[in-house]
């Protein structure tokens, strides 16, 4: 015992006092701010779902839209899911090629000229702009020429994404070390190949994710597609010509429609959207751990 | 630190005759590969580094010595002009290379680093498999063949010393290897175009003792095929592995306090550690600096 009282034991609990009050101040903060943060989007899923769940049937998902005073057993939103896959698929192709070239245009090539400062600038500007307002701006400079159609529609979106495009792309790029641009620099590559071979799949698992994170959000903007698809009821295969419809727009008519039928349908589009985008994020997961198989 | 310097010395006094057998770097040089004159480096209008002249000589191992921020490193990385990619860098004076100007007009870098390779400090395999990391390099200069390409790998890793501990995962990623593993890889990846120099920038600084001997060991190995010059904070692996030496100090300028490096000392490697003639190198060497 006279051996253990000389030793002196070395304290290694959690200290006391204020360093230990404070800490747990802030990990209950954290925790709060979590629980703050779940609470809406719960109820967001959980109303949609409640609401919407009962409609949903092959038939509903696959059936013309009827009439508003149809009752809640009549007719479906094929037409709108149609369109919206139509408009968004149009809308990837042409703003997510755009975009990650102008990121690698932004981070690879511009480097520190005036050129790429500017596009950077407005790109993030861009990312500001409404979305009411891209509608009307393509409204204004396609619609009153050509008319509605799927392919404006497509416009309006992929002007939306496209900044979002750039800015992941971005980021992501940014995060490759130069090391790797070196040492493939080191065995005789050309900036392009360099760009092609290293940088791009290196960022890859990035770059999809951010895009199809743009795709999501585009696949549900109502705003910019009142202007350019006109929203009908019929279905429109041809995605360059003719009014065409969306789910974010027959969620926005249906919504403020009198009719219980017609209600209930908005509910049941709302979840088979808020589905679209939930399974474009798990693709997006898969794809990411796809490409990233060699980052350990 | 210090303690480790002063065991250098006497290390280096005791084994320097042995330190390059049949010592051919005094008397007959190969051809001249490098021939560097007066040249300074420049990061935007900031100097750093001034006056190097030397010449390297084929098939030879140069090393490059001197304390931090003397511009060894930025000396290298101008000989295959990696200099280049850092915007504001440029170079004033001389290098030729085999007879031609380095920096010369119609030069193109690209060309350069195909024939003079690089290691670098830190191993940076690319996120690619071990098969894909060696055969980048032929890839992209153009060889589909997937025998030839068989073939490169198979040479450039056993040239590398890594060919036993990887040949049944070649398809695993390049990043699942150990320090060690994976800067041979990446000598491996710079050995697969058969350059005609391989520069090598610290390898051995992040490795520990038997990764840096295995890596010495074959750049002894590769010398009668490549020439090498190698920056080293480590002056025992400089005597260990190099023909000759150059040693690198730091001027500092008390009015302005910039720092700016140049070349003291170039000469076998024997000579440099066993009898320097510059008080610096001699300061260096025996441990008394940096």
């Amino acid at each position: 015992m006279a051996v253990v009282a000389e030793y002196q034991q070395p304290d290694l609990r959690e200290p006391k006092g204020w360093r230990r009050t404070s800490n747990r101040i802030v990990t209950a903060l954290m925790v709060l701010a979590f629980v703050l943060v779940i609470i809406p989007l719960g109820f967001v899923l959980f109303t949609v779902i409640a609401k919407g769940v009962s409609i949903i049937s092959w038939s509903f998902l696959t059936s013309s839209i009827p009439p508003q005073v149809a009752p809640a057993n009549v007719g479906g939103i094929g037409p709108a899911i149609l369109g919206t896959i139509e408009i968004v698929a149009l809308a990837t192709v042409l703003a997510v090629p755009l975009g990650i070239l102008g990121a690698i245009y932004l981070n690879e090539y511009g480097g520190k000229n005036w050129l790429a400062a500017l596009i950077g600038f407005f790109s993030d500007v861009m990312t500001g702009v409404p979305s009411i307002i891209m509608g009307l701006f393509i409204f204004s400079i396609w619609v009153l020429h050509f008319g509605y159609s799927g392919l404006a529609g497509a416009f309006a979106l992929g002007c939306l994404m496209l900044p979002v495009v750039i800015r992941s792309t971005y980021e992501m790029l940014r995060l490759v070390p130069d090391s790797l641009r070196e040492g493939s620099y080191a065995v005789g590559a050309t900036k392009a190949r360099v760009t092609m071979t290293v940088v791009l799949p290196a960022a890859i698992g990035g770059i999809v994710s951010g895009a199809l994170l743009a795709v999501a959000r585009a696949a549900g903007e109502t705003a910019p597609l009142l202007f350019t698809i006109a929203t009908v009821t019929a279905a429109n295969p041809n995605v360059f010509k003719g009014a065409n419809t969306a789910l974010p727009a027959l969620i926005f008519t249906n919504a403020s429609s009198p009719y219980a039928g017609a209600e209930q349908r908005g509910w049941g589009a709302a979840l088979t959207l808020i589905v679209i985008c939930f399974v474009l994020m798990i693709v997006a997961r898969f794809v990411t751990a796809r490409f990233a198989r060699f980052s350990r | 630190m210090e303690q480790s310097e002063q065991n250098v010395v006497t290390n280096v006094q005791l084994p320097k005759m042995q330190t390059t057998p049949g010592a051919p770097a005094f008397e007959t040089p190969g051809g001249t590969i490098f021939d560097v004159k007066n040249v300074s480096c420049y990061y935007g209008s900031f100097r750093a580094v001034t006056d190097v002249s030397l010449s390297i000589y084929e098939h030879e191992i140069t090393a490059f010595i001197g304390p931090s921020g003397c511009g060894k490193t930025t000396v290298l990385r101008t000989l295959n002009r990696m200099n280049d990619l850092i915007v504001g860098a440029h170079v004033e004076g001389d290098i030729d290379y085999r007879g031609e100007s380095l920096y010369g007009k119609d030069v193109s870098p690209i060309a350069v680093r195909r024939r003079i390779g690089m290691v670098f400090q830190k191993p940076n395999p690319f996120p690619k498999s071990i098969y894909d990391n060696v055969a980048y390099g032929p890839r992209i200069n153009g060889i589909r063949n997937k025998g030839k390409l068989n073939e490169i790998v198979e040479r450039s890793l056993r040239q590398a010393a890594l060919w036993d501990e990887v040949k049944d995962r070649l398809g695993k990623s390049g990043l699942g290897l150990s320090g060690g593993q994976a800067q041979r890889l990446c000598i491996a990846r710079t050995l697969a175009v058969e350059p005609d120099v391989v520069l090598m920038d610290e390898p051995a600084s992040a490795l520990d003792p038997i990764a840096t001997g295995a890596i010495e060991d074959l750049m002894k190995e590769i010398k009668s095929k490549y020439t090498i010059v190698i920056v080293t904070h480590n002056m025992q692996q400089a005597t260990r592995v190099s023909d000759r030496t150059a040693f690198y100090s730091v001027l500092v300028n008390p009015e302005s306090d910039t720092r700016t490096g140049t070349l003291v000392e170039y000469g076998p490697t024997q000579q440099i550690f066993g009898d320097p003639q510059d008080e610096r190198t001699k300061a260096y060497v025996t441990g008394r600096m940096g």
